[in-house]
């Protein structure tokens, strides 16, 4: 029996031509200029530059200078529904994927009530087909209301379309129960998604311990309640021959203990989030609440250590743990402030900006680590090629915007980068064959 | 100076001396028989208290009134804050009577930071969270340095619970700043990692107290201490606290107060000449003169109107 697992609104098919765009794709051999002609929302040929012509009804984008890439995959997103909807809905939060470059998404659960149930589940997902303008999948929780003592029903909540399971915003306290859990993944499959922290490390912590948590006076998250947790919960993973997926690692300490694991067999990835790749808990310094998120912004060497990483594949894929709150949640002092950075519209433009322009990562390597997602989670991969259908993002990588200046598509605005001026804007987004964002694309008449 | 006093990395050595010199000033003013000045006549100086405090909340007070300001003292437990109004809003309720001054005690660090994006009022951070209380380490090395003269090589050693202690904090960068050596000491659970970078040393026990002139010790805030950070005030005791077989005649002792007797502190000492508390709380009122008078009236009025002329002196 074949499940659904990505849902949203849809629309009409794409027809599109986009004339003499640098087609970049990383799993193919693709990296140079060509005309790209979409029907009814498929990848229907790939031509040289200027060889294809519109036919009627076929809407021709003039792309040169432009770069397309394979839509991003976010496999880490909060849209806060149901119960948050003032933070972020499905509409708001899709918007904001769209926006970024994103062609699908991976929802988290701790909403309000939790998705625990196959009947909230169901009705997210009902609620994703009439709302969601870019495909979004759904993970379900592992423990009931996340509380780490009692298993949900996960065979039911597979049929009824989850992706996976996390109790995200919270680890899975006891080692018994994630066992329990990787036991059961062997009936109704799934992947096992873990924020890792030792609660008994990371206590009333609300940034990375340090020197600068030193000097604020702010108690701090060590590296180590992170790191430890990996490393149990990755032995588990081996053990049971569990397919595990750990969420924004942050620290060094994490990435020695996923390459060991991974070195030794273990069925196992993980992921980084745009800002713990390009900030440091430097900017703590502020007592801005904008950079206060679980886990917290730690050291150069960490941030140097997540880098190499991802470089080097040992962490798999880039995940924003987009993480909207409103402003009246965000404007109080650090320590009440509620934790999270809102990030899918900045993902590509602050990676590009902070780490592709000065050199330190390849474009293709970004391009390749921001849809690396999909397969982790057995999501097709977006790809540019002649009968795919069409998952594109079209970036004028000249173009330089200040973040927040023009809004947000979120319905919040508690960016890490906002104010900063970032390079690389996202001109048009093809989702699941449907145009889900453009702007300021000069048509040709 | 800057417009605000939020921590004490808003002031460089330049600006501490002017402060401590002008509270030399506002010193002599209170060994007269009238001790007001009309500096701030006519002005509001609005105390925000979320935090008990009894010192530093009647020292701003009364500092407050002897520059003639008109003062309005609000603590947390009485005000609309009980009743579940944000920061922003009591900032915004209280920015609408326009005043000179906004002296702010909160127990989160950066709440004065916020205050001071939301009003035109000078802000003067009173203690935030664990982060600074920078009139307290002023008025510290206002103290010392009545007793010592300048703090250059002086060796100072703070000792207890760091890690809970806004005091520590500001003390260490005034200290430093005003080229004193500093040394922090205690439980190495109540010492946060990586405090060396604040231009601090640190040491785990008091082996080598001997070497410093000034033994600083804080109190042991076990208000604050949600786990068993020391295995018990006995323990600390014999480990940590300062008394007469630890301290030697010619060291100097200081405490921000309130003293746990018998914790951090034996009685004989608290009780010794050697000890400067009386001082220090002495100096409060002094100091916070000094600073509400830089803020408010220092670089304008100040040349105009001198602080330190008696009210019975001017004409109305």
């Amino acid at each position: 029996m074949s499940v659904e697992r990505l849902f949203h609104a849809g629309g009409a098919p794409a027809e599109l031509l986009l004339r003499g765009v640098h087609v970049l794709d990383p799993r193919g051999d693709l990296d140079e200029p060509a005309d790209v002609l979409v029907r009814a929302g498929e990848i229907a040929e790939l031509g040289a530059p200027g060889a294809l012509a519109a036919p009627d009804g076929v809407e021709a984008i003039e792309g040169e200078g432009l770069h397309l890439f394979p839509g991003f995959v976010d496999p880490h997103v909060h849209l806060r529904t149901p119960g948050q909807e003032h933070k972020e809905n499905l509409a708001s939060g899709t918007a904001a994927a769209a926006a970024g470059g994103f062609c699908t998404v991976i929802a988290m659960p701790n909403t309000a009530p939790v998705v625990d149930d196959a009947s909230v589940l169901r009705s997210l997902c009902d609620a994703a087909g009439r709302e969601a303008r870019v495909p979004v999948g759904f993970l379900a929780a592992v423990t009931r209301g996340l509380d780490g003592s009692e298993l949900t029903e996960m065979a039911e909540l597979r049929d009824g379309g989850a992706l996976g399971f996390t109790d995200d915003g919270k680890p899975v306290v006891a080692a018994g129960m994630l066992r329990r859990a990787l036991q059961y993944q062997r009936l109704c499959g799934g992947v096992i998604s873990l924020h890792e922290e030792d609660p008994s490390l990371s206590g009333d912590g609300v940034m990375h311990e340090g020197g600068v948590s030193a000097r604020l006076g702010l108690a701090g998250i060590p590296s180590i309640s992170e790191s430890t947790f990996v490393a149990r919960d990755a032995a588990i993973a081996a053990y049971e021959d569990g397919r595990a997926h750990f969420q924004h690692l942050s620290c060094s300490e994490s990435v020695t203990a996923l390459a060991a694991w991974k070195a030794a067999g273990a069925r196992v990835s993980g992921e980084v989030t745009p800002h713990h790749l390009t900030l440091t808990d430097e900017a703590v310094r502020s007592l801005d609440s904008r950079f206060k998120m679980n886990p917290p912004l730690r050291t150069e060497r960490d941030r140097q250590a997540l880098i190499d990483a991802l470089r080097d594949g040992t962490i798999d894929c880039v995940a924003t743990d987009h993480a909207p709150h409103a402003r009246h949640e965000k404007e109080v002092p650090f320590e009440q402030a509620p934790m999270g950075t809102t990030g899918l519209e900045t993902s590509f433009a602050a990676l590009h900006t902070e780490l592709v322009l000065p050199g330190v990562l390849s474009l293709a390597l970004v391009v390749e680590r921001m849809t690396a997602g999909a397969a982790l989670y057995g999501l097709p991969t977006p790809r540019i090629a002649v009968g795919e259908p069409a998952n594109l993002a079209l970036v004028d990588l000249d173009a330089s915007w200040e973040v927040g200046a023009a809004g947000y598509a979120s319905r919040s605005e508690n960016c890490c980068f906002h104010g900063r001026t970032l390079h690389g804007l996202v001109r048009l987004t093809v989702a699941a064959g449907v145009v889900a964002h453009r702007v300021a694309v000069e048509a040709l008449a | 100076m800057t417009r605000h006093l939020l921590s004490i990395d808003d002031l460089d050595r330049a600006g501490i001396e002017r402060i401590l010199d002008r509270a030399g000033s506002f010193a002599e003013v209170a060994g007269r028989e009238i001790k007001k000045v009309p500096a701030l006549r006519g002005r509001t100086v609005v105390n925000l208290f979320f935090e008990a405090s009894t010192r530093t909340s009647s020292s701003f007070e009364l500092a407050a009134k002897r520059l003639s300001a008109d003062v309005v003292s609000i603590r947390a437990a009485s005000s609309s804050v009980a009743k579940g109004e944000s920061l922003k809003d009591t900032i915004a309720t209280l920015s609408a009577y326009d005043p000179a001054a906004i002296v702010i005690r909160s127990p989160h660090a950066g709440a004065a930071r916020l205050v001071a994006r939301w009003t035109d009022a000078a802000v003067v951070n009173a203690g935030d969270g664990k982060h600074e209380h920078p009139t307290q380490a002023l008025l510290d090395v206002y103290a010392l340095r009545e007793r010592l003269g300048p703090l250059d090589g002086v060796g100072i050693w703070i000792v207890g619970d760091v890690l809970h202690s806004r005091v520590a904090r500001s003390d260490i960068l005034a200290f430093t700043r005003m080229g004193a050596r500093v040394t922090v000491s205690g439980p190495p659970t109540l010492i946060p990692r990586g405090i060396e970078a604040l231009g601090c040393a640190v040491e785990p026990n008091l082996d080598r107290l001997s070497e410093a002139d000034v033994v600083y010790v804080l109190r042991l805030q076990h208000e604050r201490m949600s786990e068993a950070f020391v295995p018990s005030l006995r323990e600390y005791a014999m480990q940590y606290q300062v008394n007469a077989a630890r301290l030697a005649p010619q060291q100097v002792l200081m405490h921000p107060g309130p003293v746990n007797r018998g914790v951090e502190l034996s009685a004989d000492v608290i009780d010794s000449p050697q000890a400067l508390i009386a001082q220090q709380v002495e100096a409060g009122v002094f100091v916070r003169m000094a600073v509400l008078y830089e803020l408010l009236a220092g670089a304008s009025a100040g040349a105009a109107q001198p602080a330190v002329e008696p009210e019975a002196a001017v004409s109305a």
